[in-house]
């Protein structure tokens, strides 16, 4: 049952149009930033970036490109609208978070612009269900201006190498600590709990770095309890890319592959709780 | 069956014939307004029943219990050789269920479970008859309840209370509106079940014009829990609608039959 029929004609000044195929390409990416209730949506036509923040530290985004789409219509330059994105998760998985294998949910969202609610139409095995929800002022987000020229540190790695050390992290632990170095211990995590503290190293010519670029001893901490969300982002991804610049900010770029193949990217951008930096450890 | 019940009464009354069971919930406040009538023939679950009731003319037993207690014990029986259900008064009135398990030795293990209950009399036996079926707006059958289930649970995740509205051309919607958000779910096809009344008429007015809505607004809360207690699909799964008085469902297994009503919010 095509989902055009459902619609108001053509002539409603849509400014943002999308349809998707399976619904789970979008709302998987989203829980991956979803620590806060709300978002702020913005598409332009390269895609869709979704950003949550909070304490002024720590920004995640999520990008989805438009060539993931069956269709993706921006008729501005850009659009933007701030969101209740647990609301928005409810409604994109309301037939259930993940269902048969072979079945899927076909979304197509519709937004008229500033003051209107965007619409959700969402079908799964001939049930239509039609969400509206409303949207309000964006914020103004934060600018981690953080850019490739000022990289100190880069690493690459293999996600399954950090899935089971962040899975466990010791949340006891108030900051989590990471250390960059083109000397030993190259790449290491560290928290400081009470059971006592624990380290984990990576050495730079494990099977798991894919890249390893880093120019000057780094140690920074970072507050455990914002950098756990990332977690979700991690268990989805194949790769990450771990990032810090001179003045300690944390970038961690998470490539993540839907059901299709297809390569979507989750980044979160965190400030250091303390500015240490060691000549030696 | 007691796994359901549990699930979507705390107390309940349970009527012994000779050959039915009945889990019974009266429409009190308390509920929520919400009463339940579930029937089952003990033929299709017992090997041997037996019960005498409090007179001849009234070969019946009405008991009050707990229901959670007794799938406790139930859950024992998971892997039981067999299972013996008494009712006995000891110090005070309760049902003795004595599950028979295998074990590795030559004789079997025995584990009791002593369910207390109240013996309800006779004077209050008029508190717990049959519900009448509701003179409805609208009978529809229900959709998918693994789909019904899946929406509702989000649903209720954002409002406290549900519109279901259906019409006698198959079409159910269900819907939520609060501050935030609107959502309406729609079914199609689903189908409209033949009443006959005693006479033969359709139960519902006749020159009810198909595509208007019956529609009744209740608690989400309750509508969730019964779908949650049905593990298995249905025979039968329907529902009457009196607009805006009250949902009356009927689901119906192969030996087990439940009616559920939801009154509508005020």
């Amino acid at each position: 049952m095509p989902l055009s029929t459902q619609l108001p004609t053509s002539g409603e000044p849509y400014v943002l149009v999308v349809s998707l195929d399976n619904a789970r390409h979008l709302s998987s990416l989203l829980r991956a930033v979803h620590f806060q209730d709300h978002a702020t949506c913005f598409a332009t036509a390269n895609g869709l970036r979704v950003t949550v923040e909070d304490a002024k530290c720590i920004q995640a985004n999520a990008f989805i490109q438009a060539e993931i789409f069956q269709e993706f219509t921006v008729q501005e330059e850009s659009v933007t609208f701030r969101i209740n994105l647990s609301v928005l998760l409810d409604c994109l998985t309301i037939f259930g978070a993940s269902s048969l294998p072979g079945t899927s949910t076909a979304l197509r969202m519709c937004y008229r612009g500033y003051g209107y609610p965007l619409m959700l139409f969402l079908e799964e095995g001939g049930v239509v269900t039609v969400c509206k929800i409303n949207t309000q002022e964006p914020d103004e987000l934060l600018d981690f201006d953080f850019c490739s020229t000022k990289v100190v540190n880069k690493i690459i790695l293999q996600s399954e190498g950090l899935r089971e050390a962040f899975a466990e992290l010791d949340m006891t632990s108030e900051v989590l600590q990471i250390t960059m170095s083109p000397d030993k211990p190259y790449f290491r995590l560290s928290t400081f709990g009470n059971a006592g503290s624990a380290h984990l190293d990576y050495p730079k010519d494990s099977d798991l770095m894919e890249a390893f670029h880093c120019n000057q001893t780094q140690t920074n901490r970072y507050k455990i309890s914002l950098l756990k969300p990332s977690t979700k982002a991690l268990a989805l991804s194949c790769k990450v890319s771990i990032r810090t610049d001179a003045q300690g900010f944390l970038s961690l770029q998470y490539m993540i592959r839907n059901e299709d193949g297809q390569i979507c990217f989750v980044e979160y951008y965190c400030c250091p709780d303390e500015d240490i930096t060691e000549a030696e450890l | 069956v007691i796994n359901t019940i549990a699930k979507l009464a705390k107390t309940c009354t349970l009527r012994l014939t000779v050959s039915k069971l009945y889990f019974i919930l009266s429409d009190k406040v308390a509920n929520g307004g919400v009463s339940m009538w579930c029937e089952l023939c003990q033929g299709n679950f017992f090997d041997e029943f037996q019960m005498e009731g409090a007179a001849a003319e009234h070969n019946e037993i009405y008991l009050e219990l707990v229901p959670e207690n007794l799938s406790r014990a139930l859950k024992t029986a998971q892997s039981a050789k067999a299972v013996k259900i008494k009712l006995m008064n000891k110090h005070c009135p309760c049902l003795r269920v004595a599950v028979e398990l295998p074990s590795l030795s030559s004789s079997s293990r025995i584990v009791t479970h002593d369910i207390p209950v109240g013996v309800i009399p006779r004077r209050l036996w008029n508190d717990f008859r049959e519900p009448s079926v509701p003179d409805f707006d609208v009978s529809i059958y229900l959709p998918v309840l693994k789909t019904m289930k899946s929406v509702v649970e989000r649903m209720k995740n954002l409002s406290n209370s549900i519109v279901i509205e259906a019409n006698l051309n198959g079409e159910m919607n269900l819907k939520i509106e609060t501050d935030l958000v609107s959502v309406t779910t729609h079914f199609k096809d689903l189908g409209n079940p033949p009443w006959a009344s005693e006479d033969g008429c359709p139960s519902s007015a006749p020159d009810r014009d198909l595509e208007s809505m019956a529609e009744a607004r209740i608690d989400i809360r309750k509508l969730q829990q019964l779908l949650a207690g049905q593990q298995v699909n249905p025979t039968k799964a329907l529902c009457n609608i009196v607009s805006k008085r009250i949902v009356h469902f009927i689901l119906l297994h192969e030996d087990v039959s439940l009616q559920y009503f939801i009154p509508a919010l005020a």
